[in-house]
Formats: structure tokens, C-alpha cells, sequence
């Protein structure tokens, strides 16, 4: 009586063992060693295995051994179709080597070396939703007495659970190969998005004989910007992109307004104002991964002060992301030739920063590409992106750091308030 | 003698051709297969008889049931005796009910061990302590 309590208290102690190791999915070959040593112990069996059933290459992979005289596991077991269904019809709690089922028999003789080597006596199918997952084999016991019926149902309902176990880890593992799988497409597709933009962004500037590569320049500029501003990766690479694509409207204007070689005049700079609207209009039925690019578009050309277009929005009415596209926009105007007018020296461009932040641009965007400049120059960047987007000899760091760093120094005095033309 | 380097969280030491392993609180986790190891390294060093002190050992589980079955199958292989010592008595009556009583011996102390061994070893004329 006194026996009975106390295998029947180790027993459920065991089968509690048992579901916390199940529920840690963490580790699956510790899961399955654990699983095992709980299953000999509770039985005290002297040698035993558990064996995972690969379907796809027909064959029994050892997972967890003991008591083979080794401690590397025993090799794979290759089957044929007709060793699953033998295996399938052993039945859930499986068959003692003295029996004489025919499939039994016929699954004994073939492994007969490794099923010696463990000196199995017990063969356990581990079948879940009718399909077999793997199997457990079961030496002796350390009593030396037979498997009696509630040994039986022991190992059934043991094996049952680890029969479980190892159908979740193989439903895991083959989420987590169709989540690295979508990933995979996933940065396809951003890949190809990108290119796309890119080829836009060649087909935008093609059309603007003039100003080759601004839409590329821009997105460059703009990308340092609001990594100079702390903006996430994420964040970095959809500016990047509203970059390239905020001229997207000039499809639109017509060839001979972009590229007239003179000043153009009032009705014509009305019909090129029409871009950032235009471009509004071609983005925003896109779903782009990034949020926010047809708005950029369309407000690249607003003001703080309230005297840009199309809308005329004033400081906080413009979305941040758009002013520092405006920003990258004017510098990159500035600092290149364009057929009217030569680029201008950076002295001069520093003179319009100053002129002009807090009404045409905002002074967080213009410090954050100051200071982004003061880096380059000084040396701190490794990739010199500003030298190679503005040429040689652009930023000789004696004509360039005293001005920029008095410059710098005025906008963070906080010297430039936005002045409304509102107010 | 010699007791086993701190880099092994396993206790033991070694008195001639006989070892002493201490299960202490490891043997009911995975991390008692290391006890088992210990075992195995002992029987491999050439010690040929082996004692588990089970003094702070409280109740024994299944992995560790598992993991003392392993000992013994290593005991057996290499033709080493096996003594389990200080083992308390609910630890005892499992022993007996599961089996394991058949392949080892128990002793009240670990000196009663190494005693039982010390005699044996001189009866069967080996070189022991």
C-alpha cells in the first residue's frame, strides 16, 4: 500500500517534470534529453531513446539516448513507407518486444543492432493528430520485473506528452523558417521599391536637363539631415526617399518651362509652381512603406513664414519632414551650376542660411546640417559624403570652419525666431 | 588524496583506487548529468570503487533516478563497485522500490562505505586504500 502511494506520488511528480519541460521550447534537444531522463526515471528503465521521424527524408533521427555504452547518439534509422504504417499500427501505447505483431516483427528484424544495442523491450509510436512525429524505445527496468499494464499506460500517457513537444517545436521551427522566409521577401520588395524610386528620380531630373541628379542629391542631403537630428533608421530611409521623389510633379510641367535657358515669367513660374501639388497628387495613392513622402512633396516649397506654396502653411503647420527637404532642396540649388548662374562659394551660402532661417527654413534644420558640415570638414566622418556630393576643394576647412562655427554659434543663441509674414 | 579542481561544481575526491562523489543539490536538473560525468571521469582515471554521498541530497526525482541509473550502467561496464552512502530514508525505500537496490550497495556513512570497500578490495587481493 505504502509502495503503491509512493510510485504513484513519484509518478506524478514525474509527469509534472515532464509538462515544464515541455512548455520550454527554448532548447529542444535539452528539452528532449530532460524528457527522456524523466520517462526512464519514473520507471527506473536502465537504457532508452527517443527518435524524431523526418518525413520528408523517410527516416528516424535520434534525438536523446541512454544507455547505449556511448555517448553520441546512434545513427538514423531509414525507412520505408511500409516501416510507418507498421510503425502507425502499433497503437498508441505500443508493444513489448515478445509480441508477435507482424509489423513489429518485421520493424525488429530490420534494426535488430540498434534496438540490441538498447536492449529495447518497449516500442512506443509517437503519433499526433494521426500522423507519426517519432518514436520512443524503452529498455529493461533496473527491478528486472516485466511491464506490467500501469507501466504501460505510464509510458502512453509520458510519451504522449513528448509526442506533443516535439510537434510544437516542429510547428515553431517552421514558422520561424516562413518568418525569415517573408522577411527575405519583405527586403526583397524594399529593394525593389528603392530601385524603382531611384529610376523615378533619374526619370525626374532626365527631364530637367538643368539640374541632373538633384532629385539623388536631395535625397542624400536629406538623409544626413535627420540622421544628424537623431531620426531612427526607418525614419532616415523615408526621407531619404521623399528626397528623391519631391520633385516627382516636374513630370507633369512642361519640358520647355523646366528647361528654358533665361528667367522665366510669371505665367510660366505659375505652371512650375504647380509641382509639389502635382507631386501630391501622383504619391499619395501609393502605399508606401515609409510614411508621410507625398506630403513632403507637396510642402518642400512652404515656408516658416508663411509665404511659400501651394498652401502657404506657416511653421508648425508644416510637416518637419518636408522642411528639411526644403533645406536639402535650396542647398543643393546653391551649391551647384545651373545655366543662368554659377553655384555659389559656401561663405555665400552660409550668408543665405543666416538671412533666411526662420522665415524661408527652419533653424533646427539648418543647425543640423551646419553641424553636419562642421563634421565632414573636421574630419569626423569616415564616408565624406558632403565632399563627394560637393566636389573638390568645396570645403577647404580654413575658408570654411570660422564662418560655419560663428554661424552655428548665432542660430543656437536661438538669434532666429521664425518671423510670420502673418503676424 | 585529492579533492576536484573549484572549476567543477561537482565534489569528489579520491582516496587511491577508490572515489567519493558528492550529489549534493545538483542530481534532480539536467545539470546532474555533470555527477554522472564526474562518475564516468573517476572510472575512467582508473578508480575502481565509488561512493555517492548523498548527504545533502533531499528527495530524489526521476532525471535523478535517470542519472543514478547511468552511474550504475558506467559501474557495471568498467567492473568498479558502487556504494551509495548517507542516502535518507524515503530516498532508501524508493531505491528499493524502483530496483536500484539489485545493482548497488547502501551504507549508513561514507566512512562505512570506504570501509566496506577497503574489504573487499583486500579479500579480492586489488590494491586499494
Amino acid at each position: 500500500m505504502r509502495d503503491n502511494m509512493q510510485k504513484l506520488i513519484h509518478t506524478f511528480a514525474a509527469l509534472a517534470d515532464l509538462g515544464q519541460e515541455i512548455a520550454d521550447t527554448s532548447d529542444f534537444e535539452e528539452m528532449m534529453r530532460a524528457s527522456l531522463h524523466l520517462l526512464l526515471g519514473t520507471l527506473a528503465i536502465r537504457r532508452g531513446a527517443i527518435i524524431e521521424y523526418v518525413s520528408e527524408e523517410q527516416k528516424l533521427r535520434f534525438v536523446a539516448a541512454r544507455g547505449g555504452g556511448s555517448e553520441e547518439l546512434p545513427a538514423d534509422l531509414e525507412l520505408e513507407s511500409e516501416d510507418v504504417e507498421g510503425l502507425m499500427s502499433l497503437g498508441l501505447c505500443g508493444l513489448t518486444r515478445d509480441v508477435q505483431s507482424p509489423a513489429f516483427v518485421q520493424f525488429a528484424e530490420k534494426f535488430r543492432g540498434t534496438l540490441d544495442t538498447l536492449s529495447v523491450e518497449l516500442v512506443v509510436p509517437l503519433v499526433v493528430r494521426g500522423h507519426l512525429i517519432g518514436l520512443v524505445l524503452l529498455g529493461g527496468k533496473a527491478s528486472e520485473e516485466s511491464f506490467t499494464a500501469e507501466d504501460r499506460d505510464v509510458v502512453c500517457s509520458m510519451a504522449r506528452h513528448i509526442g506533443v513537444g516535439m510537434h510544437t517545436h516542429r510547428l515553431l521551427t517552421e514558422l520561424e523558417q516562413r518568418a525569415a522566409e517573408n522577411r527575405h521577401l519583405y527586403e526583397g520588395m524594399r529593394e525593389i521599391y528603392k530601385d524603382t524610386v531611384r529610376a523615378f528620380a533619374a526619370a525626374i531630373d532626365c527631364k530637367d536637363k538643368y539640374t541632373q541628379g538633384h532629385s539623388e542629391r536631395v535625397g542624400k542631403y536629406s538623409e544626413i539631415i535627420a540622421r544628424e537630428m537623431g531620426w531612427s533608421d526607418e525614419e532616415i530611409e523615408g526621407i531619404s526617399i521623399a528626397g528623391y521623389l519631391h520633385d516627382i510633379g516636374k513630370l507633369v510641367v512642361e519640358r520647355d518651362i523646366l528647361n528654358a535657358p533665361y528667367r522665366i515669367d510669371a505665367k510660366q513660374s505659375s505652371e512650375l509652381n504647380r509641382h509639389p501639388a502635382a507631386g501630391y497628387e501622383i504619391l499619395s495613392p501609393i502605399r508606401h512603406p515609409y510614411a508621410d513622402i507625398s506630403l513632403m512633396a507637396r510642402y518642400h516649397h512652404e515656408r516658416p513664414d508663411g509665404r511659400g506654396y501651394p498652401d502657404g502653411l506657416t511653421d508648425e503647420q508644416i510637416p518637419f519632414g518636408a522642411k528639411i527637404v526644403a533645406l536639402a532642396d535650396s542647398f543643393d540649388a546653391m551649391t551647384t551650376d545651373r545655366p543662368y548662374k554659377k553655384r555659389r562659394s559656401i561663405e555665400d551660402v552660409f550668408e543665405d542660411f543666416r538671412r533666411n532661417t526662420g522665415k524661408q527654413f527652419d533653424q533646427k534644420v539648418v543647425v543640423a546640417l551646419c553641424r553636419a558640415l562642421l563634421k565632414e570638414v573636421e574630419g569626423e566622418t569616415k564616408d565624406r559624403r558632403m565632399h563627394k556630393l560637393l566636389g573638390k576643394g568645396y570645403l577647404e576647412p580654413e575658408r570654411v570652419l570660422p564662418p560655419l562655427r560663428k554661424l552655428i554659434s548665432d542660430l543656437e543663441s536661438g538669434a532666429y525666431n521664425v518671423v510670420s509674414s502673418h503676424a | 588524496m585529492a579533492e576536484s579542481s573549484a572549476s567543477n561544481p561537482v565534489r569528489s575526491r579520491c582516496i587511491g583506487e577508490m572515489a567519493v562523489v558528492y550529489a549534493g543539490d545538483y542530481l534532480n536538473k539536467l545539470s546532474g548529468e555533470r555527477i554522472e560525468r564526474e562518475c564516468r571521469r573517476q572510472l575512467a582515471a582508473g578508480c575502481r570503487a565509488l561512493v555517492i554521498n548523498f548527504r545533502d541530497t533531499g528527495l530524489v526525482n526521476s532525471i535523478g533516478i535517470s542519472i543514478l541509473l547511468g552511474v550504475i550502467d558506467a559501474a557495471e561496464a568498467t567492473g568498479a563497485q558502487l556504494v551509495f552512502s548517507d542516502v535518507n530514508k524515503s530516498t532508501v525505500e524508493l531505491f528499493e522500490m524502483l530496483g536500484l537496490t539489485r545493482h548497488v550497495a547502501l551504507a549508513k556513512s561514507e566512512q562505512e562505505a570506504l570501509d566496506t570497500l577497503s574489504e573487499f578490495a583486500s579479500e579480492h587481493g586489488a590494491a586499494g586504500h
